[in-house]
């Protein structure tokens, strides 16, 4: 647990040392703020409109603004996290520095758990930068609590797999910029997929919309915690580090 | 201390390191010695347990590799050839760093950071970005890294390569200085360095082991023949070449004459000596005795060089590796 954290803070300072962690909270930041005024901006004259016209169905704050923003945020993340992950072991192969971390006592697993933890903590900053919009509804409105924790909930278990399948690919190559564009390639195939499938019934239409990631997150950004999300994204995580932990266990045996 | 039996690590196409076996005994320095691409990064690899063997076994401090590579990881500080270093951190973090992940209980981390700081001299630079250091201050943050934990078994590969002259003195009395507490093994192509630092040689080339042997032994063996280039003056074919042949051979202690040039008035031989006989005093004074002109007498010496090209040019694993 010592060297998991120890690798884990070092993957973190590295971050903030560059500007890579400041440049991608302020992406996050300025896309986010961007959807959350064009959304209060409909919200705003939706229900002037039926103020005016009198009637319709009540207006929710969680409901209209809140659940697609944050829908919103979870479609942002797919180009995050190959900006997060690319480096997390590709670098380490360029400079050499791989060499350090397999030759000192610590585990592969300790290694894989700790950088994918540094990840996950860099993913939470960038996705605290939202909360300022988001505590701006609370103090201008009265929504739910319950079901915004729940969809950052969501939010962080559909980083952390994607993060933990970025770092996978990471493994794969010491190219920073082909371990990106494979992960981008991939986080972009894995939100597309239930595009293809969602007007589909049978059974392909099913698994392939079960492998969706998004289609899992579509519960939590209702505010709802379904068992069967929890363990598709938690089986996920473990599966994307368990294969990283193999690709760099072969990786010893072929390099 | 360091025992390798029988390595063998074959990549996808080639074969990196063919059967390898030495020992290495506790406090000693060995240097591994071999041209580029030999199979020196290969082995050390294996030893500090970055890549597995194909075949064979090397075991540590009676700790396999392959059985039990934590014990072994424990017990060793590498240096790889490029310093592993984190150009975003400043020395004395990155050093705080590796101590951690080395294990170093972390009451004495200050103490031991502090301590080979001062041994490898980079202690004026602590607070400075390491990427903003010179080459020769990397090299020693990184040997640095590599005794912080004070490791029994220490493998260096290629500690000297690109620093000036006056780093590479440094660095190599710094090494001296970790012998005895450290049983050392150390790569490099540089013939002198390893004269200069260590008590024993591994020669190895194209993966195989070439000779095993102490240095002195080795440089006694590889020096005790000489060459030696002579030059007679020569006006309208006198002396006679064969003639001239014919006397240096008879000279005691010489193995072989080779003409080199007869051309522009002048005859030029290669006179070369057996094991350990000093011949240039009997050649000159032959030369003058049989009333030629001496216009050049100078030993071109066999160099370590030339018998280390020999060694790992062609086969000679019989002659010299089977004494050890």
């Amino acid at each position: 647990m010592k060297s998991i954290l120890l690798i884990c803070q070092k993957e973190l300072k590295s971050y903030f040392a560059s500007p890579i962690a400041y440049l991608l909270m302020a992406f996050f930041g300025l896309i986010f703020g961007f959807g959350m005024f064009t959304a209060t901006r409909d919200f705003v004259r939706f229900s002037f409109q039926m103020q005016m016209q009198g009637g319709g169905a009540p207006m929710s704050v969680n409901e209209q603004i809140i659940r697609p923003l944050l829908g919103f945020g979870s479609t942002i993340s797919l180009f995050l996290v190959p900006m997060i992950t690319m480096r997390l072991f590709a670098e380490e192969k360029r400079s050499g520095t791989i060499e350090l971390l397999l030759t000192s006592p610590v585990t592969d697993t300790q290694i894989i758990v700790g950088k994918w933890l540094g990840a996950m903590l860099l993913y939470l900053c960038i996705l605290l930068m939202s909360v300022v919009n988001v505590a701006l509804l609370f103090a201008w409105g009265k929504p739910d609590v319950a079901p915004v924790l729940v969809a950052y909930l969501g939010l962080l278990l559909q980083a952390g797999c994607l993060l933990a399948i970025g770092e996978f690919i990471s493994t794969t190559t010491r190219n920073q910029i082909i371990a990106g564009g494979v992960t981008f390639f991939v986080c972009l195939m894995l939100w597309l997929l239930n595009w293809f499938t969602s007007f589909d019934s049978g059974t392909l239409a099913t698994i392939v919309n079960y492998l969706s990631i998004v289609t899992h997150f579509d519960n939590f950004a209702k505010g709802v915690i379904e068992t069967k999300d929890v363990i598709f994204y938690l089986s996920m995580i473990f599966f994307a580090l368990f294969i990283t932990s193999r690709s760099m266990e072969s990786l010893r045996w072929r390099s | 201390m360091i025992k390798v039996e029988g390595l063998t690590k074959r990549y996808a196409r080639t074969v990196a390191v063919d059967n390898i076996s030495f020992e290495v005994e506790k406090g000693q320095i060995v240097g591994f010695l071999g041209p580029n691409g030999a199979g020196k990064t290969t082995t050390m690899r294996v030893l500090t347990c970055f890549l597995p063997p194909s075949e064979g076994k090397a075991t540590v401090a009676g700790f396999d590799v392959l059985e039990n590579p934590m014990e072994v990881k424990k017990r060793i500080g590498y240096l790889p050839e490029t310093p592993p270093l984190y150009p975003e951190m400043e020395v004395v973090e990155y050093l705080n760093f590796v101590g951690k992940l080395k294990g170093i209980a972390s009451g004495e981390i200050p103490q031991r950071v502090d301590d080979v700081m001062r041994r490898c001299a980079v202690a004026d630079v602590r607070n400075k970005l390491i990427s903003k250091l010179s080459k020769g201050y990397r090299q020693r943050v990184g040997l640095a890294q590599a005794i912080i934990h004070n490791p029994d078994v220490l493998i260096l590969d290629e500690p000297t390569s690109g620093l000036d002259p006056k780093q590479i003195i440094e660095t190599r009395e710094l090494i001296r200085s970790l012998a005895g507490d450290h049983t050392i093994i150390l790569s490099t192509h540089i013939l002198t360095e390893v004269e200069q630092s260590c008590e024993r040689v591994i020669i190895i080339s194209s993966g195989k082991l070439v000779a095993i042997d102490s240095v002195a032994n080795l440089t006694n063996r590889l020096r005790g023949s000489e060459a030696v280039a002579v030059e007679l003056e020569a006006t309208e074919g006198r002396p006679n070449p064969s003639e001239v042949q014919q006397r240096l051979e008879q000279v005691s202690g010489v193995s072989r004459v080779v003409m080199k040039d007869s051309r522009n008035g002048r005859l030029a031989f290669e006179v070369e000596s057996l094991q350990g006989r000093q011949i240039r005093a009997d050649l000159a004074r032959t030369v003058v005795n049989s009333g030629w002109n001496l216009n050049e007498l100078r030993s071109v010496g066999l160099s370590l060089e030339d018998i280390f090209l020999q060694l790992t040019a062609s086969e000679q694993k019989d002659t010299v590796g089977a004494k050890e």
